[in-house]
């Protein structure tokens, strides 16, 4: 079986190659690019799923190959070397990528068909697919970084799909902005990592950045404030991770990139990329944990906080939105800051699950979303839908199953156990017990605006707004290509969380590479069920309060009034704007940028520019300062002199006109005056 | 040691042409075309052979030419290529390339412009294999006049005033770079870069230089710093280095495109290549003791121009302070190797820097060149317009031209995949390890190249189509053609950086070994 990793490059190959053919392919070969997309991660998929049933024998056992890229310094270390790893991490990512991808791929035949640009569609969705799996499997930091930039572009690409509308423009600038800010923290860690350990692979036999030498080496190095280097290099690959998973304070980018086709928020925007700093921060989280006993590190505590705020935050933004699709998106930042927490608090096990959990379900509940605006003729507020049930009995069936698994219903659905290792986890945190009180106020709040918008689309007489109501276009049941890749989500919305319970936690220990038993008594424990008493409390509570203010909205004719205006003052409009974190970057950060820009541009224009053409005004002054002298003083000096030279010779001349008497008589005169002075002058000789 | 003159011959059949050109070409625009490409054909077949025929991969100077010229003075014919050289040679060949292709849209004086850039190609092969001081310091000054020319003579309505700050600038860093040589060769009477550098390297150079001087500086080393900053003047007008870059917006802007393309995709390396060639060896010590300073400068440099261009509205001002900026990370690269300690572990993180910085110029100048490209076919087919807020929505009308623009703007903002990550990556990968604040404090250029960059894509490409982009034609096949070739070699470059480096990381070493790392 060892010759079969060497051929696991194929994997992401694959969907990159159908993503350089489909570029050059004209636009009317929309048959060729979608069969090639598909095809591609077909085969992908049945070669992830090899992979995968390769790990699951043999636990504990990390294959890996390595193939260099460059050379650019002297001896083994100036060797960039690429490379890919097998292991329960990767093989998990990589079912999980082309499994859900496969699926949003097929939907998009449906959702796509009429764009004149679906050729370029599956496209990008290929090169995000080559991408994201290339991500995963890769063993080196630096591959992982040229992917997860890839995975931005595509996003950047896919978000600003439909380019003409100016906000999709705005958000896939925005989007890829917000996220360099984290990936030049990402930057940052990654070179100080590789030059402090002299290797970027993550596994090599002993020699990789993750395996003990070189992790000491880090521990021991100490870094500013006393931090060793391993904690700054954490917190680096961390701001990363906020970056791409939209935590806070970077969480901006992820609503806005709501703009994009509904195949694409779903794909990249809910199941894989954003999870990808998740996965980053798994990937890594022996670095992140060493140097201390109790796993309290630094900046698994940052983590820990930072994810349960974030999961709070954005999960009482989403409860007085109106977009189905912003309502959506910051739910899947609320549930990436759980994984961030379940991850810093109980391992790479407790919070992958979640992370594999919550992608199918996000992935379902983002495409019966889109479902819903197909069949809505392109609506997307839910106070205009409602009693759509009627007419698509599948959307809404499925829907409410991944409602139902994001809230957390307890025992049936996967949600209910992968939230349930998070809480736990939380709760048994040495540190602080404030991060599971917020994620259990989270608990409660998710419950409560999922239920608010499944009332509101599903429930009800009918269409709340006129135009799509019982007129011309009636809402209508997607087709089939659309509504089997929901059926298919939903069942694995249910399934995936047997395979996570206490009774047979198996994707826990095939994760951390352990045996595993089933022992129902596990799940009949006071200790398990005294806490899941709370949270079911919350999800419950959440639930009824939800039904109870929309059940009597919905049922009653008229406009519609949102019950969530009677909150106590200010907090209604606080929640609705999303507590005006866009608008407090534009009044700072932004604006100190384009202050800064400013300046630096008149500083060029006036100063340094001033300068050369002050030096350049000396120096023609100097001209003109010469000139002056040479013409009125050296020159009219000389030409003075000369004329009057000339003037003197002219008179001189006079005298030499060859008259010789005239010379005689002056002679003669001379004599005299001579012979005169030499008789009576001198001094009386 | 004198073997075939491969280098002469490489500098002398552009010249040759050129002038030939100029002279004897008037009034038949077709066939100067067809001249220059074919002069320029051998000359590229000759750089190419070159790379084959010598041993690039040894490290060390090759096809050394060295003849007595003026022995009095410390002066000879002195020409030689290693992989620094080679690769800058081939930039030479590509760029140059670039702008004949480009230069279809020049109409008048066609033959004289074909001539002029055939000269140009000369002295800039004349500067990259040049080995001794008088010798460099000739073409270095000789390549003035052809680019003063192609400034001068087309391009916008300002360019009368651009070409003469730019050749009265350039001019002004000359004669201090000559100054600070001069007082070498007075204390020396060496001028051979090589010479100087095993001088420099044996710490004889500057005690030798300051007996000459004796009493005009306190020590050597004040000597050797006062030298430095007069030699590092000269070249850090060509890069430019803020704050000596004010000649560059107006003159890239003015100048026409593929006289900007030159300007910025060849010449701008010449003062790089200064940098690495006589700065780092002969330099060594008085930038040991500078570098904090110089590195300052640096940062300046890259962090300015990136919010400068972030300010600009003209699409050609914009790229021309995103060359400065692209440029800093050269110039971040030099000076943090004057930091330098020695070890296993640095020998790595210098490679990383020197390589780093060699792929950084080879990478501007194809980018760089093609972005200006970009902007100039904008500018030509809409009539003038090349503001930042003329357009919108033109890939409705024109996918291809946007594709391949996009292409090449990802590469300038340094995507994985495409060229410009491998040189920012090994610079940064370098430059971290041997001064963490000024990669960390260099970062944030990183960040607002992307934001004008993106900016840029999104208010000409992206919303509702502008009435002056509705009628935009898409490129014609041949200048699909044409514009793809370069960001082909984007790609090669960014997946197969190899091919370049198998000849830098040779010539790494050799001079890591040198500096006695």
């Amino acid at each position: 079986m060892d010759t079969w990793v060497k051929w696991m490059w194929l994997i992401p190959a694959l969907p990159l190659v159908a993503a350089g053919v489909t570029a050059l392919l004209p636009r009317r070969a929309r048959a060729g690019s979608a069969a090639l997309a598909i095809g591609s991660l077909v085969v992908s998929l049945v070669l992830s799923g090899a992979a995968f049933i390769e790990t699951v024998g043999q636990a504990g056992v990390r294959q890996t190959v390595r193939v260099p890229w460059f050379v650019f310094g002297p001896g083994e270390e100036g060797v960039l070397w690429l490379g890919w790893v097998l292991d329960p991490l990767s093989a998990s990512m990589l079912v999980m990528v082309s499994g859900v991808g496969l699926l949003i791929f097929l939907y998009s035949l449906g959702y796509m068909a009429k764009d004149p640009n679906f050729t370029r569609f599956f496209c990008f969705l290929s090169l995000f697919a080559g991408a994201m799996l290339g991500l995963v499997m890769s063993n080196s930091l630096v591959g992982l970084f040229i992917c997860w930039e890839l995975v931005g572009l595509a996003s950047y690409l896919l978000i600003g799909f439909w380019f003409h509308k100016p906000e999709a423009a705005a958000a896939a600038r925005k989007a890829f902005i917000t996220t360099r800010v984290g990936d030049l923290a990402f930057l940052l860690g990654l070179v100080w990592l590789y030059g402090s350990t002299g290797t970027q692979l993550f596994y090599e036999g002993g020699q990789g950045c993750l395996e003990g030498p070189a992790l000491q080496r880090v521990v021991m190095e100490t870094a500013l404030w006393g931090w060793s280097a391993s904690q700054w290099i954490g917190l680096l690959l961390f701001i990363g991770a906020v970056g791409k998973s939209g935590q806070l304070p970077l969480h901006v980018w992820l609503p806005d990139a709501m703009e994009g086709p509904t195949p694409v928020s779903a794909l990249i925007h809910a199941a894989t990329m954003v999870a990808a700093g998740v996965f980053l921060m798994a990937r890594v989280f022996p670095l992140l944990q060493a140097g201390s006993d109790d796993g309290g590190t630094a900046v698994l505590t940052v983590m820990a906080w930072v994810g349960a705020l974030t999961a709070v935050f954005a999960a009482s933004v989403a409860v007085a939105q109106t977009d189905i699709k912003r309502i959506l998106a910051y739910s899947t930042i609320s549930q990436l800051g759980y994984m961030m927490l379940g991850l810093a608090t109980g391992g790479v096990a407790v919070g992958m699950f979640h992370l594999l959990t919550h992608a199918f379900f996000k992935a379902l509940l983002f495409l019966g979303a889109g479902s819903v605006i197909h069949g809505c003729h392109d609506e997307q507020d839910i106070r205009r839908m409602g009693g759509l049930r009627k007419w698509m009995p599948v959307t809404f069936l499925t829907y409410t199953v991944g409602m139902l698994a994001l809230a957390g219903f307890p025992v049936l659905f996967s949600g209910f156990w992968s939230k349930e290792e998070i809480l736990h986890a939380a709760h048994a945190w040495p540190v602080s017990t404030v991060p599971f009180w917020l994620a259990l106020a989270g608990v409660f709040l998710t419950a409560f605006y999922m239920t608010r918008q499944v009332v509101l689309v599903f429930g009800g007489q009918g269409p709340r707004h006129a135009g799509a109501g019982e007129g011309s276009h009636p809402p209508h049941e997607s087709p089939p290509v659309m509504t089997v890749p929901l059926v298919v989500l939903a069942a694995f919305s249910v399934l995936l969380g047997f395979v996570g319970t206490p009774a047979w936690p198996w994707i826990q220990s095939y994760l951390e590479g352990a045996t595993v038993s089933v022992d129902w008594g596990r799940l009949f424990s006071g200790e398990l069920w005294g806490l899941a008493a709370l949270s079911v409390v919350g999800v419950l509570g959440g639930m009824g309060l939800g039904l109870w203010l929309y059940g009597r909205v919905t049922g009653s004719a008229g406009e519609f009034q949102e019950p969530l205006t009677a909150l106590p003052a200010g907090l209604y409009p606080a929640l609705r704007d999303k507590f005006w974190v866009d608008e407090i970057y534009g009044w700072t950060v932004i604006s100190w940028l384009r202050t800064v820009a400013h300046w630096c541009d008149r500083l060029d224009r006036w100063v340094w520019n001033g300068m050369v053409q002050a030096v350049a005004l000396l120096t023609e002054a100097m001209a003109v300062l010469t000139r002056v002298t040479d013409e009125g003083v050296v020159n009219a000096g000389f030409d003075g002199a000369c004329g009057g030279l000339r003037r003197q010779g002219r008179r001189l001349s006079l005298w030499n006109n060859g008259r010789v008497q005239r010379s005689l008589a002056f002679m003669a005169a001379a004599v005299a005056v001579l012979v005169t002075w030499w008789v009576w002058g001198g001094n009386g000789r | 040691m004198n073997g075939f003159p491969w280098l002469t011959c490489l500098t002398l059949v552009p010249l040759l042409g050129g002038v030939g050109l100029v002279c004897g070409m008037a009034g038949r625009d077709r066939m100067a075309r067809l001249v220059a490409w074919f002069v320029w054909g051998i000359s590229a077949f000759l750089v190419l052979a070159l790379g084959t025929i010598v041993d690039l991969r040894a490290g060390t100077l090759q096809a050394v030419e060295r003849h007595a010229w003026v022995p009095t003075l410390g002066v000879t014919y002195h020409v030689g290529v290693d992989g620094l050289g080679w690769v800058l040679l081939l930039l030479t060949v590509v760029v140059s390339g670039l702008a004949l292709l480009a230069g279809r849209t020049i109409r008048e004086r066609v033959h004289v412009f074909h001539g002029l850039t055939l000269a140009l190609m000369a002295t800039l092969f004349g500067t990259f294999t040049a080995l001794n001081f008088v010798h460099w310091f000739l073409f270095w000054e000789l390549s003035l006049i052809p680019a003063f020319f192609l400034v001068r003579l087309w391009g916008g309505p300002q360019r009368h005033t651009a070409s003469i700050q730019f050749f009265l600038f350039t001019l002004a860093g000359s004669v201090a770079m000559l100054l600070g040589f001069l007082v070498v060769l007075l204390g020396t009477g060496e001028l051979d870069f090589p010479e100087l550098a095993r001088l420099a390297r044996e710490g004889a150079l500057w005690p030798a230089v300051w007996k000459h001087w004796n009493g005009w500086v306190q020590s050597p080393q004040g000597l050797a710093l006062v030298v430095m900053v007069l030699v590092l003047a000269g070249l850090a007008v060509k890069i430019p280095m803020m704050p000596l870059h004010t000649w560059l917006p107006s003159t890239y802007s003015e100048a026409a495109t593929p006289v900007t393309m030159l300007l910025t995709g060849a010449m701008s390396k010449m003062g790089v290549y200064g940098l690495v060639r006589i700065i780092l060896p002969v330099f060594q010590e008085p930038l040991r003791q500078a570098w904090p300073w110089l590195m300052g400068l640096a940062l300046w440099t890259v962090v300015a121009a990136a919010c400068a261009a972030l300010a600009q509205r003209d699409l050609k001002r914009m790229l021309a302070y995103s060359s400065v900026n692209h440029l800093g990370y050269c110039l971040l690269a030099v000076f943090a190797l004057g930091a330098a300690g020695s070890g296993d572990q640095g020998a790595v993180h210098q490679g990383a820097a020197l390589n780093g910085l060699v792929l950084q110029m080879f990478n501007h100048g194809l980018t760089a060149a093609t972005l200006f490209w970009c902007v100039g076919l904008l500018e030509e087919r809409s009539g003038g317009l090349r503001g930042l807020d003329d357009f919108g929505g033109l890939r409705a009308a024109a996918p291809v031209f946007c594709g391949l623009t996009g292409v090449a703007a990802f590469a300038s903002l340094g995507l994985p995949g495409l060229n410009g990550f491998v040189g920012e990556f090994l610079i940064f990968r370098g430059v971290f390890a041997l001064v963490p604040w000024g990669a960390v404090l260099a970062a944030p250029g990183l960040l607002v190249t992307a934001v004008f960059l993106l900016r840029m894509l999104q208010r000409v490409f992206h919303g509702p189509v502008q009435p002056v982009c509705g009628s935009w034609c898409d490129l014609t096949g041949r200048e699909r053609l044409a514009l793809a070739l370069p960001v082909a070699g984007m790609f090669v470059l960014g997946l197969w950086p190899q091919v370049l480096l198998q000849f830098t990381q040779p010539w790494a070493i050799q001079l890591l070994g040198f500096l006695g790392v």
